[in-house]
């Protein structure tokens, strides 16, 4: 039987509840706790109702249940602002963080590119990019593998229902942080990321566009399997991934057009953009689970 | 229409909407000597960056011949009288373009959303604001909602910071009625202190109508270009509105025979091709569609056989908005392959 472990969710809203009813299906993450700081919200007497232990006193609420209740991993959905300090106190409690903020004081993590690195190689911190990163890095990836980038730029077009006020607040970070992991995760050697808000009703499904300048004449074969192979690794864990066109080249330019429809858990199907990364993050989750009984990866030490 | 004794500021838009009907390649020679033509003509404006504004250098939207900083460098010291504004659209360009854009000489920074998503902008026109620059909040697109809907999205701009408000006609869509209303709206319930904008396309050919009649409403700012030079069929042509400002008695400080002469002599000899309503630039306006997708739905039509006209009514049967031009060979594609031609 799988050793499950088990995890806190701190943030009850709409990521969070969403997170939740994927864990509620996971072989290997056991949902047990949720955080919030507001003892009348939606999202707590929502977990609650699906027999989850809740407290609205923060991640302080939390801490004295953690060793009893052997909480081995956390998920926060709540802002950049307090994610360093959630991040720090269950840290020191050995507890691994996979953070879906923007704080980004972890190393990125998008599963199909990179999460291996970070199970051989213990991260306590992991951080989950952006919507538009994990939509699109996949896909530079694809192409990076296979010959050298040097500009990966992306497209991302989000129904205006799927885009909260912070993310509006700071849309600079979301364009900073993509840009800066098409870089680092996806390969390109230099980044650019855009992002487009659509208010049509009905909303859109979230559209991706990706386009690469290889340095050389583009292996126009090696590409399209590898973009192929890629598609199918994320639809493992967000099976709505549709390649809508492309690959498509143009001298040294490939572009991949993209389509991302979520599973409806509890963020409608238009939401792609939220739904692939409660799927990443609870995907990253996973892989720490597997590891762990595989014996390829050593739980923080617990007395 | 009596507007007499009334006095407008005119938003040159040839060196940044322009860009988008030169592929956002105008030399630094032509866009010096296009910018002191219209220095020395009197306007008291210009615009210049890429056509998508500050950061708009990309893959999606055209890599430009020269930065936003080597334009601005090459143009701004060059100018004795006019000032020189900077667009920017949160999600493509970032507050350090903005800083960049200052430390160049701009003076004033339109900052640019969807006419439903100003909650973009407060980041942008917040620092434009705090910066003490000509602080403008533009909302594009602005046919697809009521003009209560504008007001609303304008008050937030208002409270981050924005100093002046433009309803923008992107599409060419818009009638002057519709103008009146909107502008009218604005006028009526915004502060008595911020300053009311109109920015025209030339679609259904309504440019100076529309600007006459966002004139008569309020507005105290009226983008063109010279020559008409911008996306779509262009902009409300500069020359021509400055003529009949001056026959209805309307102050705008331009010289008629100077501002001739820069469209005439410099603006049209640059021209990739006639900016006028053909049948996909009426298409723009009488659908409703972005005006800057013109050319990239006739470069789909090249390369993929599907009309520029059928793709451009897609568009706006979806919904599209501005910056959405990776869906135009998205879809182009898709039709391409429902009709077997690829």
């Amino acid at each position: 039987m799988n050793k499950k472990l088990r995890a806190v969710i701190i943030g009850p809203g709409n990521i969070g509840t969403d997170l939740l009813m994927k864990m509620q299906r996971s072989d290997w993450i056991e949902p047990v706790w949720m955080v919030g700081i507001d003892p009348d919200s939606e999202g707590l007497k929502r977990a609650r109702e699906m027999g989850i232990k809740t407290t609205a006193e923060g991640v302080d609420g939390l801490l004295p249940h953690v060793l009893e209740d052997d909480i081995r991993i956390a998920f926060d959905a709540t802002s950049a602002y307090v994610h360093a300090e959630n991040s720090r106190k269950l840290n020191e409690l050995g507890v691994m963080m996979v953070d879906l903020t923007p704080a980004a004081i972890g190393p990125f993590c998008v599963p199909p590119v990179n999460l291996k690195e970070h199970t051989s190689d213990l991260k306590l911190n992991v951080n989950m990019v952006t919507c538009g990163g994990q939509a699109t890095i996949p896909m530079v990836a694809a192409v990076s593998r296979v010959q050298e980038v040097a500009y990966g730029e992306i497209v991302a077009t989000v129904s205006s229902r799927s885009i909260g006020p912070g993310t509006r607040q700071n849309i600079d970070e979301f364009t900073r942080t993509t840009s800066g992991a098409v870089e680092k995760v996806g390969g390109a050697k230099k980044g650019k990321a855009i992002i487009i808000i659509n208010p049509a009703e009905p909303p859109l499904i979230m559209r991706d566009t990706i386009h690469c300048l290889t340095e050389d004449t583009p292996d126009q074969e090696a590409i399209t399997r590898s973009v192929l192979d890629m598609v199918a690794e994320v639809q493992r864990y967000v099976p709505g991934y549709k390649l809508v066109n492309g690959p498509v080249f143009d001298g040294n330019k490939v572009s991949v057009f993209m389509e991302v429809e979520g599973l409806g858990d509890f963020l409608p199907k238009y939401a792609g953009n939220l739904d692939i990364m409660t799927a990443a993050g609870l995907r990253t989750a996973e892989m720490f689970a597997e590891e762990a009984q595989n014996g390829t990866l050593t739980l923080p030490a617990r007395g | 229409m009596d507007l007499k004794g009334k006095s407008v500021i005119l938003h040159d838009m040839s060196l940044r909407d322009g860009m988008h009907a030169k592929a956002h390649q105008i030399s630094l020679d032509e866009m010096v000597d296009i910018a002191t033509g219209l220095d020395e003509a009197g306007m008291p404006m210009i615009e210049v960056t890429h056509g998508d504004g500050l950061g708009g250098s990309s893959l999606n939207y055209g890599f430009p011949a020269h930065t936003d900083e080597e334009y601005l460098s090459a143009v701004v010291p060059k100018l004795k009288q006019a000032k020189v504004s900077a667009l920017q659209l949160p999600g493509i360009g970032t507050l350090d373009h903005l800083r960049m854009a200052k430390d160049h000489g701009v003076s004033c920074i339109r900052v640019a959303t969807h006419c439903t998503e100003a909650d973009v902008s407060e980041q942008h026109i917040g620092m434009s604001a705090r910066m003490e620059m000509d602080t403008v909040g533009f909302l594009m697109m602005a046919h697809m909602v009521s003009p209560e809907k504008i007001l609303e999205q304008a008050r937030l701009m208002e409270r981050y910071g924005a100093n002046c408000i433009y309803c923008t006609d992107s599409a060419g869509y818009m009638l002057p009625d519709e103008v009146t209303a909107k502008i009218g709206l604005l006028r009526s319930e915004l502060n008595a202190n911020t300053e009311i904008g109109f920015h025209g396309h030339h679609n259904l050919g309504m440019g100076i109508a529309n600007s006459l009649a966002a004139i008569e409403a309020g507005a105290s700012r009226i983008d063109g270009s010279v020559a008409g030079l911008g996306a779509g069929a262009g902009n409300t042509p500069l020359e021509v509105f400055v003529a009949v400002l001056d026959r209805m008695g309307v102050e705008s400080g331009v010289d008629l025979y100077k501002i001739m002469d820069v469209a005439e002599d410099r603006v049209v000899p640059i021209m990739d091709q006639p900016i006028r309503i053909d049948r996909d630039a009426l298409t723009l306006g009488y659908a409703g569609v972005y005006s800057s997708f013109l050319l990239f739905a006739k470069r789909a039509e090249a390369r993929y056989g599907i009309q520029a006209r059928d793709i451009l009514v897609e568009l706006g049967r979806r919904g599209t908005v501005g910056g959405q031009e990776d869906m135009i060979e998205d879809l182009a594609l898709t039709m391409a392959k429902e009709k077997g031609l690829i």
